[in-house]
């Protein structure tokens, strides 16, 4: 008898904990220091809500992107939520890989999301993904080296003033380059500073039909400027710089300008890892007196796929970590310059956030002028500043970044480069179906 | 009679091999250097190579964040299970290969090798569809079938290249003497190709241990192993290479401490046969 009670308590108890058991959620997201930081702060979300357990899967972007796309198109289930870019969320949101956010709650407060970031995550009314942190491209100038030149860094500068200041403040016998630029080649590398460039000079990636426009003289214009400008005022072996190395450039006091993603601002002027960090300023990307200035919009967002058994957990977890309550959070405990920017208007109108974060205006602003949907000065197809959301266009970004980058390099001539990459953007469009 | 070496040409020699040597091992010793550097410091130019702060906080940092532990353990898990399941299959069919040859062995052996050819990537999709249907995704026995399956190619032919060094002859005696098969194989033919099974082993063990692409995507966090510990630390947007570089030299570590001791085994494995 006793044996048998014993057994059943036992069973009972196994039976209990396991209804007990916390539901845990597997989060993918990228290596950056935003994210880092809201790992070290969940236990916040813990405490909130105790029946959700947590559990970070932390990659390199490339990597990232491979892994969750394999995962979200084969219906594997292997995460909850999702860190997506915003390249993905549109194509994504459109194959129905992703849950509509309908339910993050009466406090989140929607309408306080920057707009033009919002937008691009937004379909048919509904958002699809939330950002979690955005950013923009800007000037980052070393002031002391302007002044020694005799120049005034205007705040909305043009690409003809970028360039002669580039080539003045150049001093190579003692390794000073006027300007560091991409030239990796790669869909998110040197083809995100070029096509927004390639923006402000008047030139698309194609025109309402889908006919590729690398014949077309802007495009010429923009990438006989790029190589030049890079010629006489880069540093050399451009040709295989991207963020991480033009940063460790700047950050050495190499650079005398280097127009990059506004998530640099607080890199370089952190005193802990800069040697320029009180002699930076910043300016809005140039332009080239067409109207439209060569920055571009990203943004990393937390999105929950289809495939999920645990969407309402999973909604719960998005809804805190993109909220007014988590800036104030990361506020209270590392300060509001370490707060993840460009996702939430309130932010830039809080006093003590842009006391702290001098760059806070021009991110806002540089986000603002931004615009996915009309990119250039001429009507385009597609979605996207620096990039096109078309699932082909990560390959066909970064074949057409390969041309362009051995152009820099010297190994091709600008007219090849673009003969090239028409040619081979022609083909890859026709086999994909949009030029009948 | 012997030949006689120039002392000036074991000098050349010595210098050469000694400077290949160190080329070989800059860069592990470059991360290992730059592991104790600060961030501001590992992106230094002109670099300085020990005049710095050493600071041991990427390590603790490193440490902090990561269960570095749980990860080893699924690289030791993952790379000795395949290579053991390996050698059990392999030494069979080495054995087959090498002693009971058929006109079609070698197209066989070409065939084996041939799956090698394949760029992983390729099969991604459908491996991914298999393992998720079966439910191998994110597990231990689910890699270690992976790795086994991957490597197999390399094990049987190194092991069919040292076994075609055994004289048949000896395995001939032992059947004369009325040993059965598997004794044939374990009590003679075992013990006569330990220095090529030892080095095979070996040098599967380094080879799954580094295997970084189906252990990076058919896993998410339980059965993650060190190369998913280190792609956590590597970013596109920030410098943190002193970071990566600690993780790097913590994910390293434990295969570099078993090579170095065990290098006479590998290198007498891989010249077994060689000089005659």
């Amino acid at each position: 008898m006793t044996l048998k009670i014993f057994m059943l308590g036992t069973c009972a108890a196994a039976l209990l904990s396991g209804l007990a058991q916390a539901e845990t959620l597997t989060i993918a997201t990228v290596n950056n220091g935003d994210m880092i930081r809201m790992q070290k702060l969940t236990d916040d979300f813990t405490a909130k809500n105790p029946d959700i357990q947590l559990e970070w899967v932390t990659l390199e972007e490339n990597i990232l992107r491979q892994r969750v796309t394999t995962d979200i198109a084969t219906k594997g289930g292997q995460y909850d939520v999702m860190t997506v870019g915003s390249y993905e969320v549109p194509i994504w949101a459109k194959q129905g890989w992703l849950l509509p956010l309908d339910n993050l709650g009466a406090d989140y407060d929607a309408a306080d999301l920057v707009p033009a970031v919002s937008s691009g995550l937004s379909q048919d009314g509904k958002l699809y993904a939330a950002p979690f942190y955005a950013e923009s491209s800007m000037i980052m100038y070393r002031k002391d080296l302007f002044e020694k030149a005799g120049l005034t860094m205007p705040e909305a500068p043009n690409w003809d003033f970028i360039a002669d200041a580039a080539r003045k403040i150049t001093d190579k016998s003692n390794e000073v380059y006027g300007i560091c630029l991409r030239g990796k080649a790669g869909w998110g590398e040197n083809m995100a500073f070029l096509t927004a460039t390639a923006n402000a000079f008047g030139a698309r990636w194609f025109d309402e039909k889908w006919q590729p426009q690398f014949d077309q003289p802007e495009w010429k214009n923009a990438l006989s400027f790029y190589v030049n400008l890079m010629k006489d005022a880069g540093p050399p072996g451009a040709s295989s710089n991207g963020f991480n190395e033009n940063l460790a450039l700047f950050q050495t006091g190499k650079c005398g300008m280097w127009i990059d993603a506004t998530v640099a601002a607080s890199f370089v002027t952190n005193p802990k890892e800069s040697t320029v960090p009180d002699k930076v300023g910043f300016a809005l990307a140039p332009d080239a007196g067409l109207g439209k200035r060569g920055n571009w919009l990203w943004s990393w967002n937390l999105a929950i796929p289809a495939g999920t058994k645990k969407a309402e957990a999973a909604e719960k977890f998005v809804s805190w970590a993109t909220s007014k309550a988590y800036l104030e959070l990361v506020a209270s405990k590392e300060g509001w310059a370490n707060v993840p920017p460009g996702t939430r208007t309130s932010l830039y109108n809080n006093a003590e956030y842009q006391k702290a974060a001098p760059f806070a205006k021009m991110t806002l602003d540089s986000i603002n002028a931004a615009d996915p949907k009309n990119p250039s000065t001429k009507p385009v197809p597609y979605v996207g500043v620096q990039f096109v959301a078309i699932p082909e266009f990560q390959g066909l970004g970064t074949a057409v970044g390969q041309q362009f980058s051995a152009a820099l390099a010297g190994q091709t001539t600008v007219d090849q480069a673009l003969a090239s990459a028409q040619q081979l953007s022609v083909r890859e469009m026709t086999k994909a179906g949009y030029i009948k | 009679m012997a030949q006689t070496v120039s002392k000036e040409r074991k000098i050349i020699v010595t210098v050469i091999a000694w400077s290949i040597g160190i080329a070989l091992f800059f860069p592990i010793f470059w991360t290992i250097l730059t592991s104790f550097k600060t961030e501001a410091e590992a992106i230094a130019s002109p670099p300085s190579l020990f005049f710095f702060d050493w600071t041991t906080e990427n390590y603790a940092e490193v440490q902090s964040r990561s269960n570095y532990f749980g990860h080893f353990m699924n690289s030791v898990v993952i790379s000795l299970g395949s290579t053991l399941l390996g050698l059990l299959i392999a030494i069979p069919a080495a054995w087959a290969m090498a002693f009971s040859p058929t006109p079609r062995t070698k197209d066989v052996l070409m065939w084996m090798l041939s799956t090698k050819m394949l760029p992983p990537v390729g099969v991604l999709v459908p491996m991914y569809l298999i393992f998720r249907s079966v439910g191998l995704l994110d597990t231990r026995i689910g890699l270690v079938l992976v790795l086994t399956l991957i490597n197999l190619p390399i094990i049987v032919w190194m092991l069919y290249t040292y076994f075609k060094e055994i004289p048949g002859e000896i395995l001939e005696a032992s059947r004369m003497d009325g040993a059965s098969l598997m004794k044939e194989i374990i009590y003679v033919l075992t013990p006569m190709a330990v220095p090529g099974i030892a080095s095979t082993l070996l040098l599967n063990i380094i080879l799954a241990w580094n295997e970084a692409f189906w252990t990076l995507n058919l896993t998410a966090s339980k059965a993650a192993p060190l190369t998913a510990f280190i792609a956590s630390y590597s970013s596109p947007e920030g410098l943190f290479y002193a970071k990566l570089s600690a993780a790097s030299t913590m994910a390293i570590a434990p295969i570099l401490i078993l090579g170095w001791f065990s290098q006479k085994q590998l290198v007498r494995g891989l010249t077994f046969g060689a000089v005659k």
